[in-house]
């Protein structure tokens, strides 16, 4: 993905690629994987293993193993098998759309694209579900039941690539979610070939499953508890009535409270979103969606549900608006209004690009009424770093993204947005917040678990994952730390001794 | 790490728990709450020290929609307070605890409008198995920092932790609820009439609706219901049965599994209120191995709450 600090990934030369390659093809494992699939379907070559080294993170690419695309639940079984018998590291993989580094392979171990498991299975509108399998595209499911008068809700502004098992293992979140909740309200079901081998039906469609909720449990666990390969997921209705709403400010403090006064009097809102202003100009000149230009910020609301019922929640946040200084006030006239106000707030991050080369993402979540004051302080913390950060975020939820641009090229930088990112984390954790509200700890947030947690509350998220994956071969080295996760280090370092350089 | 950001827990309340909960040495403990649902998965092993979970609401920010709550205090109590400032959780109100609602994880009567218990649960801090204060999630209203514990202490009956403390989702009561009932509508018919109902309830002869909103809505609602069968106010929902089942929303159709006693289906749901328990369903062998492994994880003493196997109940009672 462009603009992800392409520059400072590893350059593996063509002839280590070749080395590798006949390193792979010697290899007994990627035969036998390759009786289970089909020869096509396990690859070996430089290309496929450069792809499969990296996701949308910032992070130096990793080294894959094979590279497989099952196609069915038996498959992704007999490769558990394999990989359990041979004692190999396997890391699942959607899209490559994660931010965090989920996806990235460590100590070369096998790849699981889920890719090709892309069929829609069933849709039981009588249950008001639907089943799929994990390589869905996140809008390719919604676009299925639009016809049918629903929609799947989380919708991540990656829904154009991300895939429903990515979703799953990252519990993602979009602007929708405020009012309808992350991934984990719209999952009844998952099917998971656990790293033994067996396959599990966790959760069900009936009121009340029995036993733990394992379901919950998986969700949001990054790909180090099995691999998902059938998913069920909830039907929302589609609303019979929306209204956005865009309200500008002076600054993006008045946006922030605005934001709060919204929460506390008792409204949710379909989406609550700001952007600030440098971001906004990006926007308008990317796709001209009609922002005003000249604001300190904006603040995109949107209200769903009965018309009767929006009208009453509208008219109220224009009025706590105005009661926060809006300088304009503006319903979305119709739905080609709406839509170009979306697909700026949705390709924001690809405008990012006029303002500088590279950027880096970050995520976390605060307080609603910490808000506006954390607001301030990163733009502070970006100042002293003699950084550019620009803010475009799930305000309603108080998820904060903010995105520092920079160019690699110029010496040091790195180092400074580092330690700007560092810095920007602690603020959030003070005023009350967390690590990360939906890209996930991955690789990126691990060294500040214990900034968040104690050493039992880790060992006790390690005994969840010990409980699935006992052998720690699951997307080994991610979401807890090294030295509170079972034998992950040691096991990366045996494995890639071994075959895979 | 920041003076500000203390991790390790200092409430004394929970403190007090923690040492009375002991070590790995110290015995069977088991923690009552109002013993409301003190049957379901299994009679509690007589050896047993009974404890009870600290109580009192902690920090409540109505503009945050978040409670911190200990798990002893009554979800009446809980429910009062956030009343008085127009909030709610999707806690089921019957008489118990919060921890004894999150420990059995039974949804409320209400769970169409109010969401599932699992879901409002933020943060949790519960005494281990070694006696010592575990957190986890956290206390934003989105957040994927680490595994999700609390998902996983929700119907755990306490066999994983003993349940201390929440952050809890508050949800707004919206400005006007209303009870429906009709002899004459299809039950089946309203979920495609009505866009976001509190409730549904069918007991195979009357359906009652509980429309929840602000009033214009309310009363659309009413209208669109009126089109399909003929309905009239009333207070609200009906008595229910004792035995709790759990089925697909599609299953409720099929009436005669219920017997010839009364029973009160949730339409859109799949709880049924039965006068007879629900048939047994053994879980699947592999998830009954999982479950297995993550108990030896948390409590390989067997400890906690001994005798209670979640999924082995045939609960009964209770909205
Ligand atoms: C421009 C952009 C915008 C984004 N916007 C959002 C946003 O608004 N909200 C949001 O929440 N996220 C957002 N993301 C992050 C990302 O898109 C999501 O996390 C997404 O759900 C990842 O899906 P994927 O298919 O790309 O997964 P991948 O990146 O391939 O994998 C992510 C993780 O899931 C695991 N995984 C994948 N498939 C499976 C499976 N079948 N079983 C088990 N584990 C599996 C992987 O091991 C990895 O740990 C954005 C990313 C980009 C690049």
């Amino acid at each position: 993905m462009a603009g992800f600090l392409g520059s400072v990934r590893r350059r593996i030369t063509p002839q280590g690629l070749r080395d590798a390659q006949q390193d792979a093809a010697a290899d007994p494992v990627v035969r036998l994987l390759s009786d289970a699939l089909s020869a096509d379907r396990v690859r070996i070559d430089g290309a496929h293993r450069s792809l499969h080294g990296h996701d949308a993170s910032v992070f130096d690419g990793g080294v894959s193993g094979p590279v497989c695309y099952p196609t069915s639940t038996e498959e992704v079984q007999a490769i558990m098998r394999i990989a359990k018998e041979h004692k190999r590291n396997i890391v699942p993989r959607g899209a490559g759309t994660g931010l965090a580094g989920g996806a990235i392979p460590l100590g070369a171990p096998i790849v699981v694209a889920v890719t090709k498991m892309n069929r829609i299975l069933e849709v039981d509108v009588e249950n008001r579900v639907a089943w799929v399998e994990p390589g869905v595209i996140n809008l390719d499911l919604t676009k299925h039941l639009q016809p049918l008068g629903f929609h799947f809700a989380p919708d991540p502004s990656s829904q154009q690539v991300c895939t429903i098992g990515g979703n799953v293992a990252n519990n993602s979140g979009g602007p929708h979610c405020l009012a309808y909740g992350v991934t984990n309200s719209h999952v009844l079901a998952i099917e998971v070939v656990l790293p033994s081998g067996d396959a599990v039906m966790l959760g069900g469609v009936d009121a009340e499953p029995a036993g733990l909720d394992l379901r919950g449990a998986f969700i949001g666990s990054e790909g180090t508890l099995g691999i998902a390969t059938r998913v069920c997921v909830r039907l929302t209705p589609n609303p019979p009535a929306v209204k956005t709403l865009l309200l500008s400010f002076a600054s993006i403090g008045d946006a922030a409270s605005t934001v709060s006064s919204i929460i506390a009097d008792g409204i949710v809102p379909a989406a609550l979103e700001v952007m600030d202003q440098r971001i906004t100009q990006a926007v308008e000149n990317y796709v001209q969606a009609g922002y005003p230009t000249d604001a300190g910020a904006v603040l995109l609301a949107e209200v769903d549900g009965l018309a009767e019922s929006i009208e009453v929640d509208a008219e109220r946040i224009a009025q706590i608006g105005r009661e926060q200084g809006a300088l304009e006030v503006r319903v979305a006239a119709d739905e080609a209004e709406r839509a170009a106000l979306w697909k700026g707030r949705k390709t924001a991050f690809g405008a990012v690009a006029q303002i500088a080369p590279d950027y880096y993402l970050h995520d976390t979540v605060v307080p609603r009424s910490a808000l506006a004051d954390v607001l301030e302080k990163v733009y502070e913390i970006a100042e002293r770093h003699d950084l550019t950060v620009v803010n475009v975020f799930h305000a309603g939820d108080g998820n904060l993204h903010p995105l520092l641009a920079f160019d690699a090229r110029k010496e040091g930088v790195l180092d400074r947005v580092h330690a700007a990112g560092a810095e920007i984390l602690r603020v959030c954790l003070d005023a009350g917040g967390v690590l990360s509200g939906e890209h996930g700890i991955g690789l990126e947030k691990q060294k500040f678990m214990d900034e968040f947690f104690t050493d039992d509350d880790l060992e006790h998220q390690n005994r969840l994952r010990q409980s699935f994956d006992p052998g720690c071969r699951t997307n080994p080295g991610k979401v807890i730390p090294t030295g509170h996760s079972c034998a992950d280090i040691a096991a990366l370092k045996r494995v890639s001794n071994e075959v895979w350089v | 790490m920041t003076a500000t950001r203390a991790l390790e827990v200092n409430d004394p309340a929970l403190l007090s728990f923690a040492e009375e909960v002991g070590e790995r040495d110290s015995g069977l403990v088991a923690v009552a709450g109002g013993r409301t649902r003190w049957g379901v998965g299994g009679a509690l092993d007589p050896a047993a020290r009974v404890l009870t979970a600290p109580t009192g609401i902690v920090d409540y920010v109505p503009d945050e929609m978040t409670v911190r709550v200990r798990a002893g205090t009554t979800v009446a109590e809980l429910h009062a307070a956030l009343a008085e400032q127009g909030q709610r959780t999707g806690l089921p109100e019957r008489g118990g605890t919060v921890g004894g609602a999150v420990a059995v994880g039974e949804n409320s009567m209400f769970v169409l409008g109010r969401g599932r218990v699992r879901e409002a649960v933020l943060q949790v801090r519960y005494v281990s198995d070694q006696g010592r204060i575990i957190t986890g999630g956290g206390p934003t209203v989105k957040n994927v920092t680490g595994f999700d514990i609390p998902r996983l202490m929700v119907g755990a009956l306490g066999t994983l932790g003993c349940l201390a403390e929440f952050i809890l989702r508050t949800n707004p009561i919206p400005a006007l609820t209303r009870w429906l009932v009709s002899d004459n509508v299809d039950p089946f018919a309203i979920l495609d009439t009505v866009l976001q109902p509190g409730a549904i309830l069918w007991d195979g002869r009357q359906t009652w609706v509980q429309l929840e909103g602000h009033p214009p809505g309310v009363e659309a609602e009413q209208r669109r219901l009126e089109a399909i069968g003929s309905f009239t106010e009333t207070k609200g929902p009906p008595e229910t049965p004792t035995h709790r089942w759990s089925l697909k929303p599609s299953e409720l159709a099929d009436a005669a599994q219920f017997g010839d006693q009364p029973w009160l289906a949730s339409i859109g749901v799949g709880t049924v209120w039965a006068s007879q328990p629900q048939p047994h369903r053994p879980l699947d062998p592999g998830v009954q191995a999982l479950t297995d492994r993550v108990s030896e994880q948390f409590d390989p003493a067997n400890r906690l709450n001994p005798g209670r196997r979640p999924g082995v109940s045939n609960p009964t009672g209770g909205s």
